[in-house]
């Protein structure tokens, strides 16, 4: 009884959607506040009734209903209490009302923090959500339904959920990454709101930015969890694959980077505001892109779901509409008319705009390593695979450029920067860059030339960071005062671009000086990896809650000394008749120790590859501090003043927005 | 009863697995050669699977195409012959650097248009600001004095 | 002429769209054929029936013929099988099978069970003839030509809309030109 009131649920907050899509924004249209003023409560429902819907399909799997076709196909009565939720969105029809929970979550969270702003904006930005919302009921009503039920045959048990995905993983990465996906959403109503009613000025850019900011943060934790999660899980030491469902979530990411920064100049300076608007546009697109090339089979990935032409059929339509439309929108209604603005060679601007150039490069030429196979295919071309060797070769460049600009451009002024000065600001970074990357390569054993680019760039961008920090926190009421009065705009920015620097460095590193060894070791053997040896003592079994395992015992030495005892193992799930490598890893600051268990050789020996990866943790702890850096911005108090009733102040026509700060240092 | 013996050596010997010839580890002589072996199979795509290479995956075709990399090299076959033998059988498919060639020069040469196209995107707009005259004031004079009452109790060292 | 560059983007998402639809409902696992228009690779294999007696590429002179790839292990050759007696008994089709991976009492057992439509059965229990043809999986079925050259190889089962729209306009191109 209970899913055919999930499924009840779903076709109100269907209903309720297209109200939102339609009723506000003809409010808008004719400006009529009654009908404005339907927006909060449409949104505030529609959420309600999705988390309804969610809320059954959660019980169905706890309570093991495995009438419900989605719960007997990915859950199993064996299965630990808290796999049984995350499994709620371990397979397409649940992972779709997850992302349709979030979109009208955010519509809710629009709905809520927009009170300063003028109601006709708020009704075309939620109608905006709302036409969203609409279109992707309609998918999951009509093509992906979680509630449907296998009756009178109601199977016994479960099929299990996916051994690979029963893990924390699954519990943290898709949530994440969802947010971040369906936060851009926001970002794109605003745009969308903003090409209808004209009013495309720095108040718009000022509105958008903590959305998109705090959307760009959850992107950015969801990518790394995913890249942590394939690192422990998968047993092979790998953190990305350039798997096209990986690209996809990276192509949102970069574009995404853009519009964060894009909106800033927009912000403060008034300038770059078709260039913004088309970002935003095309940031949400290439969420969607995302969401299709998972579902839709269309290209191979070992992340995909299962492929069926009639799903991939209806959301390309959805993709396609929503981007043309957008486009469309954009090329009749995006302003020509050039903002009487100058800015110098060396201004801050320029960097911005050079910034954006190389991210826009970067996700064009990720987009295009994507797509290609697809378009030969197409044009009877042959069959090619474009997978890592194309990307280090060509993606690292533009990363390591981007770093370089990064680096000076964080000396740039707004509109004008001297020259000269901003060269002898450099000099020091410049001299202590080099010095450490120098260091760093004697002590990993060896010069490579990426390793040096990767490596420099990320010094180059943590030094110029913190000097100027340093430079800024100047004060004659003593350092600490400096360091205080700085917002947290400022430290959010700081952050970011440390933790940059952090990832960059971890990737240069453990990509060219990470060691990676299958030896063949019995008990008692011993091998070495890098300059820890590791001593196999014992393989033994146990049993698991779901599962059997063979499990060895593995000392890991440097210089003499024990540094940890490792016990990977291999799993045998029974129901779903597979079998796991779990690694266990001696992670570290500096490093990991990586140890799995492959093959059986013969009667005593086994396969066991072993692996030294340097600074392979910096890659997520980098991301992490990116992320905070991205909250603690939108935490700027700027985003907390009370703006007085007088709405002329507010009508949005202002260069300056009342009540905030003019100028932030550095943001 | 002699040839017994015989007979079961010669029963085991039938019993025995054909696959002499697939190894079940592969060991190499030297560090450089183990490194040259994981860089081979890292590059080289399984052809079933659902992207994967052929280090990482347990499919039985990798671990045919794993044997002949291993082969191949025991028998000092140079890299570009290695996987020159399995684009041979298998097609362009099983390699994961792209060929460069007339129908790929776009995706190689993409980073490079692509900066260099922006850089004459932004020499062209920052040339056209810079041309345009003196700078007219964004703010309008009530406008101004408005930012300036905000501003007055702020603190006087924070820049632009 | 800005306004015009502004439909840029617009034009670029419809090209994009236009791949991704074409992309749809494809299959991505079938891979086209590195053999195609190269002789059969020479190779010498035991017959299944008849071990002992040593087949060799010339098996494959003189008419067009398919080559199918099978094993008892392999559920999909399982399924093909009746279509593939229906091709040789009712349709004169010269199928000639590579036995994969496979032992010789479970290919008999196979056969026993389902008929054996193959002229000829080549006997490839460790997929070294597989593996010079580029097989990667079972079922596959090549079309060969009379001089012994690949014409086209098909991944996945034969059936009745695989042989009349695939395989068939391959056969009689093969057998036109022989």
């Amino acid at each position: 009884m209970y899913p055919e009131l999930g499924q009840l649920a779903l076709i109100i907050g269907l209903l309720l959607a297209v109200l939102l899509a339609t009723v506000p924004l003809a409010g808008a249209m004719t400006g009529r506040d009654s009908l404005q003023a339907f927006a909060r409560p449409l949104s505030a429902g529609m959420f309600v009734f999705t988390g309804l819907s969610f809320a059954v399909l959660t019980h169905a799997f706890m309570v093991d209903d495995f009438s419900v076709a989605y719960v007997a196909n990915n859950s199993n009565s064996m299965l630990p209490w808290y796999y049984k939720f995350s499994a709620v969105w371990g397979g397409h029809e649940g992972s779709l009302l997850l992302w349709i929970l979030m979109l009208a979550g955010w519509t809710l969270a629009v709905a809520i923090f927009s009170r300063k702003l003028p109601s006709v904006m708020v009704s075309q930005v939620l109608s905006v959500m709302g036409m969203i919302c609409v279109g992707f009921f309609l998918f999951i009503i009509i093509t992906s339904n979680p509630f449907e039920r296998i009756l009178p045959n109601i199977p016994a048990d479960g099929r299990d959920l996916n051994p690979l995905l029963q893990d924390i993983g699954l519990i943290l990465h898709p949530p994440m990454l969802y947010m971040g996906y369906v936060g851009f959403s926001v970002a794109f109503a605003f745009a969308i709101a903003a090409l209808i009613n004209g009013k495309l000025d720095a108040a718009w850019a000022r509105w958008s930015r903590p959305w998109t900011t705090v959307a760009w943060s959850f992107l950015t934790l969801g990518i790394a969890l995913g890249s942590w999660w394939a690192y422990y899980e998968l047993g092979w030491g790998g953190w990305w694959f350039w798997d096209p469902v990986e690209n996809a979530s990276l192509l949102p990411w970069l574009s995404g980077t853009a519009l964060m920064h894009s909106l800033a100049v927009t912000e403060k300076r008034g300038v770059f505001k078709s260039w913004t608007v088309l970002l935003a546009i095309v940031t949400f697109s290439l969420s969607l892109l995302g969401a299709f090339l998972v579902r839709s089979g269309v290209l191979t990935s070992v992340h995909s779901f299962a492929n069926d032409p009639e799903r991939g059929t209806f959301l390309l339509a959805l993709l396609g509409i929503t981007v043309v439309c957008s486009l469309t929108l954009y090329a009749f209604r995006a302003p020509v008319v050039h903002v009487r603005s100058r800015y110098g060679t060396l201004s801050r601007e320029t960097f911005l705009l050079l910034n954006n150039v190389l991210l826009v490069a970067a996700t064009l030429l990720v987009a295009l390593g994507t797509l290609y196979p697809l378009v030969l295919d197409y044009l009877n071309m042959g069959m090619l695979s474009i997978g890592e060797p194309f990307y280090n070769a060509t993606f690292s460049p533009l990363a390591v450029a981007a770093g370089l600009l990064l680096g000076a451009g964080i000396f740039s002024r707004w509109k004008k920067t001297d020259g000269g000065w901003m060269g002898r600001k450099l000099l020091w970074p410049l001299a202590v860059s080099i010095l450490v990357t120098a260091a760093v390569m004697l002590n990993y054993g060896g010069f490579a030339p990426w390793a040096f680019a990767g490596v420099f760039a990320a010094a180059w961008v943590t030094l110029a960071t913190v000097w100027d920090l340093w430079d800024k926190s100047a004060s004659r009421k003593g350092r600490w005062h400096g360091l205080k009065r700085q917002s947290r705009s400022y430290y959010g920015m700081v952050l970011g671009h440390l933790g940059m620097a952090m990832v960059m460095a971890g990737a240069t590193v453990v990509s060219n000086y990470g060691i990676a060894r299958d030896v063949r070791m019995v008990p008692g053997g011993s091998a070495d990896v890098g300059d820890y040896t590791v001593v196999f003592n014992y393989i033994g079994e146990r049993q698991g809650p779901n599962f059997t395992a063979q499990y060895g015992e593995f000392d890991v030495f440097l210089d003499g000394r024990q540094v940890a005892s490792l016990h990977p193992e291999k799993r045998n799930y029974p129901v779903g008749m597979s079998v796991m490598t779990e690694a266990d890893i001696d992670a570290g600051f500096f490093r990991d120790v990586f140890v799995a268990i492959g093959e059986r050789i013969s009667d005593e020996a086994w396969a066991i590859r072993l692996q030294y990866k340097p600074l392979v943790r910096w890659l997520w702890l980098g991301s992490l501090i990116m992320a905070i850096g991205g909250f603690l911005a939108i935490a700027d108090k700027r985003y907390r003043i009370r703006v007085k009733a007088k709405a002329a102040a507010s009508s949005g026509e202002n260069a300056q927005p009342v009540g905030a700060k003019p100028s932030e240092a550095g943001t | 009863m002699r040839f017994i013996p015989v007979v079961l050596a010669a029963l085991l010997a039938l019993a025995l697995p054909a696959h002499a010839d697939s190894p079940e580890f592969y060991d190499f002589d030297t560090r450089a050669e183990e490194q040259r072996f994981r860089n081979l199979i890292a590059e080289l795509r399984c052809p079933k699977c659902q992207n994967q290479n052929i280090a990482d995956s347990n499919a039985p075709i990798s671990k045919d195409m794993r044997d002949q990399v291993y082969l191949m090299m025991q028998a000092g076959a140079t890299n570009d012959e290695i996987v020159g033998s399995l684009v041979d059988r298998f097609g362009e498919f099983v390699k994961y650097k792209p060929p460069v060639d007339r129908r790929t020069i776009i995706l190689w040469a993409f980073p490079a248009i692509a900066v260099f196209g922006g850089l004459l995107i932004v020499a062209g707009v920052v040339l056209r600001s810079r041309r345009r005259g003196s700078d007219e004031p964004a703010l309008s004079p009530e406008e101004k004095a408005r930012v300036e009452q905000m501003l007055s109790d702020k603190d006087p060292s924070s820049r632009s | 002429m800005k306004r015009l560059m502004l439909f840029l983007p617009l034009v670029l998402a419809l090209a994009v769209g236009v791949f991704l639809a074409a992309g749809i409902g494809n299959d991505p696992t079938e891979l086209e054929s590195a053999r195609v228009g190269k002789p059969v690779p020479e190779f010498s294999l035991e017959s299944l029936h008849q071990p002992g007696e040593m087949l060799d590429q010339s098996v494959f002179q003189g008419e067009v013929s398919l080559l199918n790839v099978w094993g008892e292990w392999c559920p999909a050759c399982w399924d093909e099988h009746e279509y593939l007696m229906w091709l040789a008994n009712d349709k004169g089709v010269r199928i000639i099978g590579l036995n994969y991976k496979d032992q010789r009492e479970n290919a008999f057992r196979f056969l026993g069970r389902l008929g054996d439509p193959y002229q000829t059965i080549i006997f490839d229990p460790r997929g070294s003839l597989g593996f010079d043809l580029g097989v990667y999986g079972a079922p596959e079925t090549f079309v060969i030509d009379a001089q012994g050259v690949v014409r086209y190889r098909h991944v996945g089962v034969v059936n009745e809309r695989v042989w009349e729209e695939i395989l068939l306009p391959v056969v009689n191109q093969a057998r036109g030109n022989s």
